[in-house]
């Protein structure tokens, strides 16, 4: 078990190596003297030569990823170009909203999708399999920013029921807060319902296929008992596997969804830093979401040995 | 375990029938809104661009049917010109897409020395959101339709080339490329008479399933700024430009927005109906 959680540990650091010097070159790929651009339009040569003093960029490129590198690995961001804030203060300010928004579409999406995905699989080619699977195409296919604005329109301009758009910290006031994440956590819970329930309803029914549930029908359990504790079991790995591969489109949804409810998050930070060239701010956020998506997915893999034994042992 | 679309059961299928109703309907979409980009001009649309102060933000009515923007212009003139935008890049992002992932799949799958290189590579893009790669790229570089295509096809590579690896690992392993192996067959030849064959299919389906998502991602770019040139009608800058009018003129959001879900739908559906129809092997492949 050491050796398979180990196995994946060091599994994990080529993909971050790859992600962070991708995330470094990003400034150098840039057209021109990456100076030039920090500076901004109106620089002197001068104001060019400090930053690029500043910033190191006169050393080799491999002692300035090294320098980059270890500033990242201590937690040293670094500071944003466009207003000289602490990188590391701006993320913390912003990562709250996030998370809030990531976690809750999380559990409602899960909670929506699995007994959804199951339903459907238990009645293959009924009329409720096809109404699941006919929304999950819609799910894939209305943009993240529509399904936002006709829940804006019907649910806020139309209805009047919700707030339009903002964010209340839930500390500060825990209604408000919840009365401004419904629609986006909504809105974001769309497309991963889609995406959970189309992958429950496939492994479901396979795994009711099989005879070891024939068996258990034989015996005389009740189909509930059937669906969950021997069914949904073992086609949980698979439906684990989508919830970490989906984080990635979610995490990229998020910044989205941000902009469309004006929530001040990492999506909103890291949209505005890319309009603004602030590349500190730009690196760290993109290093950031990797990293969740690396740790949230390694998470995962350590989770199938909970699940299924036989992956423990292999 | 690559695109989310393709883990979906395969239905129960008919052998090779390619009419099926998903396949008709997600086709006819799709050939719908290239026959709305195609005669743009002869569907009672004006110039998209035309300012007209006099008539700014009026609700849809019987000349302007989808209203008019906040500078006066036809909406419905707009939507359909914006359709050529979405089009071309979801078709040029599925092209450039697949035959990329291809040749990298290809490549991994025959080097380990290339494998291990071109698919950390590809792991470590994978762990960072789409949208964001392409927002990177877009704030490299400037803004036009063919660094917006780039940026998307940057996106959608690794998964083409994940799901390649995987199918040409498959098939080196089958009887008749080892035949063609012992007999000496050179390795591009075995490359060419039976991998790449043998991938079409796969890719076909994946590149309709590419040219939804990069469509999406087209009009995501130019929503928050980063895509198409403001001044280009594309359903992403018609949404971004009208979405602080939600309250007073929610109107100029409806065009685009059903168009571009309508078109992304159609696109998923063929897709759908394409793999079920002629990739049995997807699912256990990869």
């Amino acid at each position: 078990m050491a050796r398979y959680i180990l196995g994946r540990l060091v599994a994990t650091i080529p993909v971050l190596i790859t992600v962070a010097v991708a995330v470094f070159l990003l400034i150098h790929l840039s057209p021109g003297d990456p100076a030039v651009v920090i500076a901004g339009e109106q620089a002197s040569p001068a104001d060019i030569e400090k930053i690029r003093e500043k910033l190191g960029f006169n050393d080799p490129l491999l002692v300035q990823f090294m320098t980059w590198a270890g500033q990242m690995l201590t937690g040293d961001f670094g500071r944003s170009i466009f207003n000289d804030y602490p990188v590391s203060g701006l993320i913390g300010e912003r990562i709250g909203a996030t998370l809030s928004l990531a976690l809750i579409t999380m559990v409602i999406s899960i909670s929506v999708a699995v007994p959804l995905g199951i339903l459907a699989a238990q009645r293959a080619g009924g009329w409720l399999d096809r109404a699941v699977m006919g929304l999950s195409v819609l799910g894939f296919s209305v943009p993240v920013f529509c399904v936002g604005y006709a829940f804006i329109f019907l649910l806020a301009v139309w209805g009047k029921l919700l707030p339009v758009q903002g964010y209340v910290p839930l500390a500060e006031d825990p209604a408000g807060f919840l009365a401004r994440m419904v629609m986006p956590a909504l809105t974001l819970s769309f497309a991963y319902v889609a995406l959970l329930a189309r992958m429950t309803r496939a492994s479901m029914i396979e795994v009711i296929g099989q005879d070891y549930i024939r068996t258990a029908r034989a015996k005389g359990l009740g189909v509930p008992t059937i669906l969950v504790r021997h069914a949904l079991r073992n086609a949980s790995v698979p439906i684990v596997t989508t919830i970490g591969l989906g984080l990635a489109s979610l995490l990229g949804g998020v910044v989205v969804t941000e902009s469309v409810f004006a929530i001040p998050g990492l999506g909103r930070l890291i949209v505005d830093a890319i309009l603004r060239r602030d590349y500190p701010v730009i690196q760290a956020v993109i290093l950031l979401f990797a990293l969740i998506y690396v740790i949230i997915n390694l998470l995962i893999d350590l989770s199938y040995s909970l699940i299924d034994p036989r992956i423990r042992d292999r | 375990m690559s695109h989310a679309a393709t883990l979906a059961p395969t239905a129960p299928r008919k052998p090779k029938a390619l009419a099926r109703p998903s396949i008709l309907i997600g086709a006819g979409i799709v050939l719908l809104v290239a026959l709305i980009a195609l005669a743009a001009p002869w569907l009672g649309t004006v110039d998209p661009q035309q300012i007209n102060p006099i008539r700014r933000m009026k609700p849809p009515s019987a000349d302007m049917w989808f209203g008019t923007d906040m500078l006066g212009r036809d909406v419905w003139s707009r939507a359909l010109y914006g359709a050529r935008v979405s089009l071309v890049c979801g078709i040029a992002v599925a092209a450039l897409a697949t035959s990329i992932g291809l040749l990298i799949g290809v490549l991994a799958g025959f080097s380990r020395l290339a494998d291990r290189v071109l698919m950390r590579v590809m792991d470590g893009l994978m762990a960072i959101p789409a949208i964001l790669i392409a927002v990177a790229f877009m704030a490299l570089t400037e803004a036009s339709l063919k660094n917006v295509v780039i940026a998307i096809t940057i996106a959608e590579v690794p998964r083409v080339a994940r799901l390649m690896r995987g199918m040409t690992l498959g098939l080196k392993e089958m009887t008749y490329v080892e035949a063609a192996r012992s007999v000496g067959t050179p390795v591009h030849m075995i490359v060419r008479r039976h991998i790449v064959p043998n991938c079409l299919t796969p890719l076909i389906v994946q590149g309709t399933f590419i040219a939804a998502s990069a469509i999406i991602t087209e009009a995501v770019l130019s929503f928050i700024g980063a895509g198409t040139p403001a001044h280009i009608p594309s359903w992403g800058n018609m949404m971004a430009e009208a979405r602080s009018l939600i309250q007073v003129a929610p109107w100029i959001l409806l065009a685009p927005g059903l168009l571009l879900s309508l078109t992304v739908l159609g696109f998923n559906i063929l897709g759908d109906g394409l793999r079920d129809a002629l990739d049995p092997r997807m699912r256990t492949i990869q």
